[in-house]
């Protein structure tokens, strides 16, 4: 694989749900190191895009490419080995313990008859401890709180080790500390190589945590680039249709409505 | 999780408990045959006598029949509940056994012999199950709700075709129908077709097995985790519905068994599919073993259907494993 390869590159890429356009001709290259922030209202198509460049659902039209080449070239197994996906739902029909429900990350990575080693284990264990839920291994997944449940589909994810994460609200139901902790933790893989993709509503904590900014308006219009550029009050404004005030605190931003 | 060593060690007891189940339903009957001389039947050529034909050519073929039922209800069951996600799923979920309901009252209605029985069973089996396949598939995309109500619908069918049948057939054909429906062993020819089919299922679903784990915590997480998930569910559809119609072609629509098992082996021994295919087979099979040797033992020279006897026990231990279970979850 070619370094200069961008690990997620979409070229014309026409994305729509019930009849409903997401984006018309999407562009776009993610290499190694980005983060990327997708912003838009509720419904304009965040959730689809993301599943899209998972490859859940088939793009309208366009190319996708997952490290230079397509999902149906590398199979499902060489995809898991490359891109991982925070889903923003998670229904536990059955119980499991914590840490077998991380491990279940390290699927790829196993061949068909081998089991999850020591190493697989230890793997697990620190996946676990990254998202704070060092203790947790023998725990049920079906006792956990909502806030637990993400951090640990986190961990799975971490365990998973992929290039590229795809992540669908990873804050969602999650308190303030653990917030910041999980977007630092993304931060730091994303300096140690790997490609970040994902939804997130506040766009102050875009502003902080990603590189670039995807804003999908809903209409099929989409537009991209550095989030200095992307994340004004001005532009927000238009996204949200709500009128934004852009305010600066010890040299954080944050956008508050009107 | 289970080590693998672990696994091996479970499976290894259960498998012994699967051959006690098997020589205990071989020495007690109308004849009571003492173990030793079971074993000398089996093993020892040239045995004689009338306790040596009934061990082999009566109690034998019935108890290995019966075993591979059970374990393949039980497999079935298991590969449903991962299939549908829904612990609620069992063999019949999904119409087979009605469809092959409906075959095999049409056969007794009409007189036909045992074969003939078996014969339109599995065609109304095999019949339900591409149904309900064909409908659930639909515009391409079919999702666990859809597959469960079209069966559930087909089923219902079924059930209510069954019913019209019993109300219209002759009084001294109501007996065998009666039978039939709650499953007997009694009527089992061969028991190497269940026995091959039992070898074949498990042959093709351990190597899934680490596959199927992901699939029962959903479609999508399982897919991104590298699991080709449209063939493998088409894959478990399939297995699990000719495993189904195999058994109620030679069993009868033997209850219980597919739903409780796979909930026993998971409240013991946890959802590792890996360890629970296996597991949930060897206890399958022993269970209704037991169950058809206690059936044609409590009220001898009478038979009880064995379907019947398979709830009265399994529902106890149910009950027993549920309450203990939180403690056990830790």
């Amino acid at each position: 694989m070619n370094t200069s390869t961008p690990l997620l590159e979409t070229r014309a890429l026409k994305v729509s749900i019930a009849g409903k356009p997401v984006c018309d001709a999407l562009d776009l290259k993610l290499a190694a190191g980005e983060r990327l922030a997708i912003l838009g209202r509720n419904g304009a198509g965040k959730t689809t895009l993301l599943t899209t460049l998972a490859g859940l659902r088939a793009p309208a039209s366009g190319e996708l490419l997952l490290a230079g080449q397509t999902y149906a070239a590398l199979g499902p197994r060489q995809s898991a080995r490359c891109r991982g996906w925070l889903a923003q739902q998670r229904e536990d029909a059955f119980g499991s313990t914590a840490l077998e429900t991380a491990l279940t990350g390290r699927h790829p990575h196993l061949g068909r008859w081998h089991w999850e080693s020591a190493d697989d284990a230890d793997i697990a264990r620190q996946a676990l401890a990254a998202v704070g839920l060092q203790g947790f291994e023998a725990r049920d997944v079906l006792t956990l709180s909502g806030g637990e449940r993400q951090r640990l589909a986190v961990a799975t994810l971490l365990a998973q080790a992929p290039q590229l994460y795809l992540l669908d609200e990873p804050i969602a139901h999650l308190d303030l500390n653990h917030q910041i902790a999980l977007l630092e933790l993304f931060a730091s893989a994303a300096q140690d190589g790997v490609a970040v993709a994902m939804s997130l509503h506040d766009p102050g904590l875009a502003l902080r945590f990603a590189d670039r900014a995807l804003l999908l308006h809903g209409d099929g219009r989409a537009e991209e680039g550095p989030v200095a550029a992307m994340l004004t009050a001005e532009r927000l404004s238009a996204l949200y249709q709500h009128p934004l005030l852009a305010a600066n605190i010890d040299g954080r931003s944050c956008f508050i409505p009107r | 999780m289970p080590t693998r060593r672990r696994a091996v060690l479970i499976l290894a007891v259960l498998a012994g408990l699967a051959l006690l189940s098997i020589a205990l339903a071989l020495s007690v009957g109308s004849i009571h045959v003492p173990l030793n001389e079971v074993f000398a039947t089996l093993f020892a050529s040239g045995s004689d006598g009338m306790s040596g034909d009934v061990v082999r050519s009566l109690r034998l073929p019935r108890a290995l029949g019966g075993f591979a039922c059970g374990a393949l209800l039980a497999l079935a069951g298991a590969l449903l509940q991962v299939l549908l996600r829904n612990p609620l799923a069992d063999p019949y979920v999904l119409g087979i056994s009605g469809g092959a309901g409906v075959g095999a009252m049409f056969a007794i209605l009409f007189g036909l012999s045992v074969s003939g029985v078996n014969g339109l069973a599995f065609v109304g089996a095999l019949a339900a199950m591409l149904l309900v396949f064909g409908l659930a598939h639909g515009d391409g995309g079919w999702t666990q709700t859809r597959l469960l109500l079209t069966g559930v619908i087909v089923a219902a069918g079924c059930g209510a075709v069954v019913a019209l049948t019993l109300s219209v057939a002759p009084e001294h054909k109501l007996h065998g129908m009666l039978f039939w429906l709650m499953g007997d062993l009694a009527q089992g020819g061969d028991p190497l077709l269940p026995l091959a089919a039992l070898a074949l299922v498990l042959a093709v679903a351990l190597p899934f097995a680490r596959e199927l784990n992901l699939l029962a915590r959903g479609a999508d997480t399982a897919q991104t985790l590298g699991v080709a998930v449209g063939r493998l569910r088409a894959g478990v559809y399939l297995v699990a519905s000719l495993a189904t119609a195999i058994v109620v072609t030679y069993a009868g629509s033997i209850g219980f068994i597919g739903l409780i098992v796979p909930h026993l082996v998971r409240l013991a021994l946890g959802n590792d599919q890996r360890l629970l295919l296996p597991a949930a087979a060897l206890a399958g099979g022993s269970l209704l073993v037991i169950a058809d040797t206690l059936a044609r033992t409590v009220v001898a020279p009478q038979q009880l259907p064995v379907g019947v006897l398979t709830a009265l026990i399994g529902v106890p231990v149910f009950l027993y494993l549920l309450a203990r279970a939180p403690l056990a979850r830790r």
